[in-house]
């Protein structure tokens, strides 16, 4: 019974989740208004202020840009979606692969949650960041499925994982939740090129340390004997240890 | 089924595939709190409490529900909704009746509604074709898997606070080569051959 109860709940949820962003969209516009009128007598304090996180916004790509790919660089920065980091990148490949997959979902989830941020209520806010999520991610898994067989093969599992990808509710969270559509796509894109760089980063080293080959072409002199460690999981472990220390040199030689 | 096949289940999901260290799932949660052994113990009791109780209700809904109507693509949505359903009950439930039991693991029942370690385990249960019985102790065996990874992790990471690596290394860089250690340790159980 309680199952049934909460399958009827979840597909609600779904139904829910999917037919109201098309009628946020024309609202959008509108909704700033309402929200001053709702202020009344800090009418104007309000629409000032409004105006100066508008002009914030508007300045601020760059710096969405920076925070992304480095700064706030989400593997090697905020450490979030470390089981997917961890798992799948014994090749450059595989590890390009799903960070770009994790990228599409993180942009669309991000324009998805941005639209409805003002019509979800506070309380059941990650139950339907949750449902929009997974939403586009079984959408990635089709896709995979048809054209990549191959990859969705190796990526297995951690496909349907990206759902509890930590950086993606993160990101929906302390982002998507509070900017503007543009912003939230942009802030997307660059936070999931940012994990795909990380994924890459250590796809690439395991990769050439653990097989002698990037991308499946042998690039070690040919008396390299591989280092079978980096395949496994424990090399993952310590490849990720190396790099994060690496970086923390660099991001230290920087503030100097 | 007969007992000796649940118990090698048993044993090769706690040592031989353990949850954490040779499939990666609930890295995020072994990483992150796992700086004193008592938060870790709080957070693998909750996780072994929500994980077993998921494998039962997930895999009753995908074959009571989704595969009847024919909508199995719809499983990774329906799974993580029924997690963080579950995951808000009990938080209500130990809220109401065991006070005591949620002061000190009411802050860890939040953060597992996105602990891969559940939805994996349950996608894991349905990819492997699990039986009823089977799934749930599974579920309940990679649960006590996890523990065991995270409480180790934690032992040595208390271990690690009064050491002084170079510099760049202070902190996680030096944890996760130390994770890398012990994983290295765990590589010996997978010349087991269970027959």
């Amino acid at each position: 019974m309680a199952q049934e109860l909460e399958n009827k709940v979840a597909a609600e949820e779904v139904s829910a989740a999917e037919s109201v962003p098309p009628e946020i969209s024309e609202r959008e516009p509108e909704s700033v208004p309402v929200n001053e009128a709702d202020n009344g007598s800090d009418n104007n304090k309000e629409s000032l202020s409004e105006k100066k996180k508008r002009e914030k916004e508007k300045v601020d790509y760059l710096e969405i840009m920076k925070d992304g790919l480095w700064k706030k660089n989400p593997t090697l920065v905020q450490l979030l979606g470390m089981c997917s980091t961890l798992a799948v990148t014994t090749s450059l490949l595989n590890g390009i692969a799903l960070g770009l997959c994790t990228t599409v979902v993180l942009i669309f989830s991000n324009i998805f949650i941005s639209l409805v941020r003002r019509v979800i209520p506070r309380q059941i806010r990650i139950a339907s960041y949750i449902v929009i999520i997974s939403s586009f991610v079984t959408v990635v898994e089709f896709i995979m499925k048809a054209y990549f067989h191959e990859l969705n093969k190796s990526l297995g599992i951690f496909i349907p994982l990206i759902v509890v990808n930590c950086v993606i509710l993160a990101r929906a969270e302390s982002f998507a939740s509070r900017n503007s559509v543009l912003p939230s796509a942009a802030d997307g894109l660059f936070m999931g090129l940012g994990f795909t760089l990380a994924l890459a980063l250590m796809g690439g080293v395991r990769e050439i340390l653990g097989n002698g080959t990037l991308l499946g072409l042998h690039i070690m002199p040919s008396g390299y004997v591989p280092t079978l460690l980096f395949i496994t999981p424990a090399g993952a472990f310590m490849t990720l240890g190396l790099i994060i220390a690496v970086c923390s040199v660099f991001n230290k030689n920087k503030e100097k | 089924m007969d007992i000796k096949e649940l118990l090698l289940l048993m044993f090769s999901a706690i040592f031989i595939e353990n949850i954490v260290f040779s499939q990666f799932l609930g890295t995020c949660p072994f990483l992150g709190v796992s700086e004193k052994p008592v938060t870790a113990l709080g957070m693998g009791l909750s996780v072994t409490f929500v994980i077993t109780l998921s494998s039962a209700a997930t895999w009753l809904v995908y074959h009571g529900i989704l595969v009847p109507a024919g909508l199995e693509f719809l499983k990774t949505v329906a799974f993580i909704l029924i997690i963080a359903a579950l995951v808000q009950i009990i938080e209500m439930f130990l809220k109401r009746f065991i006070p005591a039991l949620y002061q000190s693991l009411g802050i860890y029942l939040p953060l597992i509604t996105t602990n891969c370690a559940v939805l994996g385990v349950a996608l894991l249960n349905i990819q492997n074709d699990y039986s009823f019985i089977k799934s749930v102790v599974y579920g309940f065996s990679s649960a006590v898997g996890f523990m065991m990874a995270i409480l180790i992790f934690a032992g040595v990471r208390e271990r690690l606070k009064f050491t002084t690596p170079p510099a760049p290394f202070r902190g996680l860089p030096i944890a996760l080569i130390s994770a890398g250690l012990i994983v290295l340790a765990f590589m010996g159980f997978s010349g087991i051959s269970l027959a």
